[in-house]
């Protein structure tokens, strides 16, 4: 049963929820959608960068906003290193070596953080975490709006970076064409981990905005790597304005799934959209045919 | 032979891959199947077992500590450690020559069928009784599990009722199960309720997906009816839930004068903030085994949004010394207090009892130990401990409340230390 008053706030809250999938499914439609790696881990070292906030916070008492200045920048360079040193080098360029390599590294990760940090779960409390924005009579977390904008700007910047710069052209040359891509001079291990490093920078952007109405312990990542997997093919591999809107059509087929069928099964939703894009659009809602 | 743990042996192929575990103290499983495989080892070749009498004593433990409920899971293991250690200080089981206790420590990575293949591989390594496993329907499985050898089992959180129901003889639990639990709810909320005229008239109950959430809100949903209040609504939701706006929205459409959360904390965590959030107002929220009146961490966090919270809940005597004794030595090791600590130390030390008075390591007569047994050293709000078929009767629930930052037991009056404040006071 439809209660129809709660329905707008139902709605725009599942926009700006959609928002925070889209941030998580940003860095995987580069690396996923572009590169055609399969990375497991993105779950793990999202709660990295989500400790990253928390202890930038607990020690030093940065607020997560501010330490978008300093997690985006360190988890770009876990990622270009993690694909230089290991995952590059461990997979022996075969995609199935690569699924298991991050999946490997994910346990690592998430084990070291469960020994380093134990299973208590850890929220960062704001000033600001219960401040609301009336908007056509609903209430939306100030953190909440605040994420909304932060992933518009975050797919505007890939989105620009892709098209408009050398780096965005040679990934893409990569993607299409690996030898050919090293025949014309890119470095292609320097370029693979350029992408990795970024889709994984965007990882701490998700991170920062994530936290102030969320919470981290070690696995913390599962609720959200599955999802973000679902809105990389809904919107099309390697489309970040598709990535953008899968994360929203996600997040607005969760909340109003809940109010008709109930919270435990309104989850259902996504994935019957998931296998419906799969049947009949499967180059995603914004991919391009192969 | 004294069991020391034989290092540099590789851990056998695990179901689990996830083998480290974020605890301070005690056993990792490696560690355990390098000391089990090393003992048996030696036995092949025939070491000669000196001291027999002072063999230690396996005591399996079998709980969460990976997956979306880890950080009971840890509590619970924690509290089962305390008092293994505090038992062999204090000369371990003295019927025995002084054997002490020895942790077998088990992930069951909050499910079922891990549980029961953990509490296998624990019988199998020689353990006398298990102490598992936290959730309802992990305790299910381990429960039924050791039944197949008789071997001890004593649930230590657990509160679904089939878990004591299945007429198995190897079970028992100490704690209240949540039909009495739900029972004791309603009826303190109804006194409570008349004791400040009536204010609070209908309610929704939001409750966790699993056996837990489902059974009490089933429980609560038949029985509230019965003292004069209106079930506007039972929302159910799904473990992890990534937002709860949806839930407080529906909450402040239907404007109940009571929420009734039954949920495991991270959730419950995320359902607070969000009805503050959403300014979302009751007269009261009431939560039935689980919640910020419960809670040592949510109340130093969230200290506004705790206040004048009411829990239905396990807790331990607060007008007992031995209580508080454990409270700190909990605390002096970074732990909070919470239910899980307490009730799995209880477990454990009931166990011990057993054991104890048995004066062997036959579980048959450990088991009838424990179905005869009137310990009374659990520090808790409890009556005198009498077991019927593996229930203790004397268990029981104790009524808290948040008020000035600080959690006070308000029923029943024997253990209060605080009075109750209803309805919530406005502003």
């Amino acid at each position: 049963m439809i209660n129809f008053s709660i329905l707008l706030p139902s709605i725009l809250n599942g926009l700006t929820t959609g928002a925070l999938y889209a941030l998580v499914a940003l860095g995987l439609t580069l690396i996923y959608g572009v590169l055609h790696i399969i990375n497991f881990a993105h779950g793990a070292l999202l709660m990295v960068a989500m400790y990253l906030v928390y202890f930038l916070y607990k020690l030093f008492g940065l607020d997560p906003y501010l330490a978008l200045l300093v997690v985006p920048a360190a988890m770009f360079v876990i990622g270009y290193v993690l694909q230089r040193t290991i995952i590059g080098n461990a997979s022996h360029g075969r995609d199935e070596n690569i699924l298991l390599v991050t999946l490997g590294l994910s346990i690592v990760i998430e084990n070291l953080a469960l020994f380093f940090f134990a299973s208590d779960t850890q929220v960062v409390d704001t000033p600001y975490a219960f401040d609301v924005v009336e908007l056509f009579g609903a209430f939306l977390p100030v953190p909440k709006v605040i994420a909304f904008v932060g992933a518009l700007l975050t797919a505007l910047a890939l989105w620009l970076l892709m098209g408009w710069t050398d780096l965005g052209r040679a990934i893409r040359a990569l993607a299409r064409e690996r030898k050919g891509a090293r025949l014309v001079g890119i470095n292609v291990d320097h370029i693979f981990a350029m992408s990795f490093g970024i889709g994984i920078g965007v990882l701490g952007i998700a991170a920062c905005l994530l936290l102030p109405t969320y919470y981290v312990y070690p696995q913390v990542g599962h609720g959200f790597v599955l999802i973000a997997f679902t809105i990389v093919v809904l919107g099309g591999m390697g489309s970040f304005i598709g990535a953008l809107l899968g994360g929203f059509i996600i997040g607005v087929v969760e909340a109003v799934g809940g109010l008709v069928l109930g919270e435990s099964l309104g989850q259902i939703g996504i994935f019957v959209i998931f296998i419906l894009v799969l049947l009949f659009r499967p180059q995603g809602l914004l991919g391009h045919r192969a | 032979m004294v069991v020391t743990k034989p290092k540099g042996r590789k851990g056998e192929e695990m179901t689990d891959k996830k083998h480290m575990r974020g605890m301070k103290q005690g056993l990792d499983r490696r560690t355990f199947l390098a000391a089990t495989g090393g003992v048996a080892a030696m036995s092949a070749f025939g070491m000669p077992h000196i001291a027999r009498a002072a063999d230690p004593v396996k005591v399996g433990l079998v709980h969460p500590v990976t997956g979306f409920i880890a950080y009971s899971g840890n509590q619970c293991r924690q509290g089962a450690l305390m008092a293994i250690e505090d038992i062999n200080n204090a000369g371990g089981i003295k019927s025995i020559g002084g054997a002490p206790l020895e942790a077998l420590l088990g992930d069951s990575q909050g499910k079922p069928d891990i549980g029961a293949a953990e509490t296998a591989k624990m019988v199998e390594a020689g353990a006398t009784g298990i102490v598992a496993g936290y959730a309802s329907s992990i305790t299910l499985a381990t429960t039924q599990e050791a039944a197949k050898t008789n071997t001890p089992h004593v649930v230590d959180v657990g509160v679904s009722d089939k878990i004591v129901s299945r007429g198995l003889k190897n079970t028992f639990r100490l704690g209240p199960g949540y039909g009495k639990i739900a029972n004791y709810a309603v009826d303190n909320l109804d006194a409570i309720n008349r004791a400040a005229d009536s204010p609070a008239k209908t309610v929704m109950i939001i409750h966790e997906e699993s056996a837990f959430g489902t059974g009490t809100a089933g429980l609560l949903e038949k029985r509230l009816p019965d003292r004069g209040f209106e079930v506007i609504e039972v929302i159910k939701h799904a473990n992890p839930t990534r937002d709860f706006t949806n839930i407080a929205l529906q909450i402040k459409a239907a404007k109940p004068d009571l929420i009734i959360p039954a949920q495991y904390y991270n959730e419950y965590v995320l359902l607070a903030r969000t009805l503050r959030q959403q300014r979302v107002e009751a007269a009261g929220i009431y939560s039935v085994l689980g919640g910020a009146a419960s809670s040592f961490k949510f109340v130093e966090e969230f200290p506004e949004a705790a206040n004048y919270i009411m829990d239905c809940n396990h807790w331990y005597n607060p007008l007992s010394k031995e209580a508080l004794r454990r409270k700190k030595a909990a605390e002096d090791k970074g732990l909070y207090y919470t239910y899980e600590v307490y009730l799995a130390y209880n477990a454990v030390a009931f166990l011990a009892d057993a054991i104890e008075r048995a004066g062997s390591l036959d579980k048959q007569a450990i088991n009838d130990a424990m179905a005869s047994s009137d310990w009374d050293a659990h520090a808790m709000p409890y009556g005198p401990t009498a077991m019927i078929d593996g229930q203790n009767e004397g268990g029981q629930p104790v009524n808290t409340q948040v008020l000035d930052g600080k959690i006070e037991v308000i029923l029943p009056d024997e253990f209060a230390t605080a009075k109750p404040v209803f309805p919530t006071p406005k502003g």
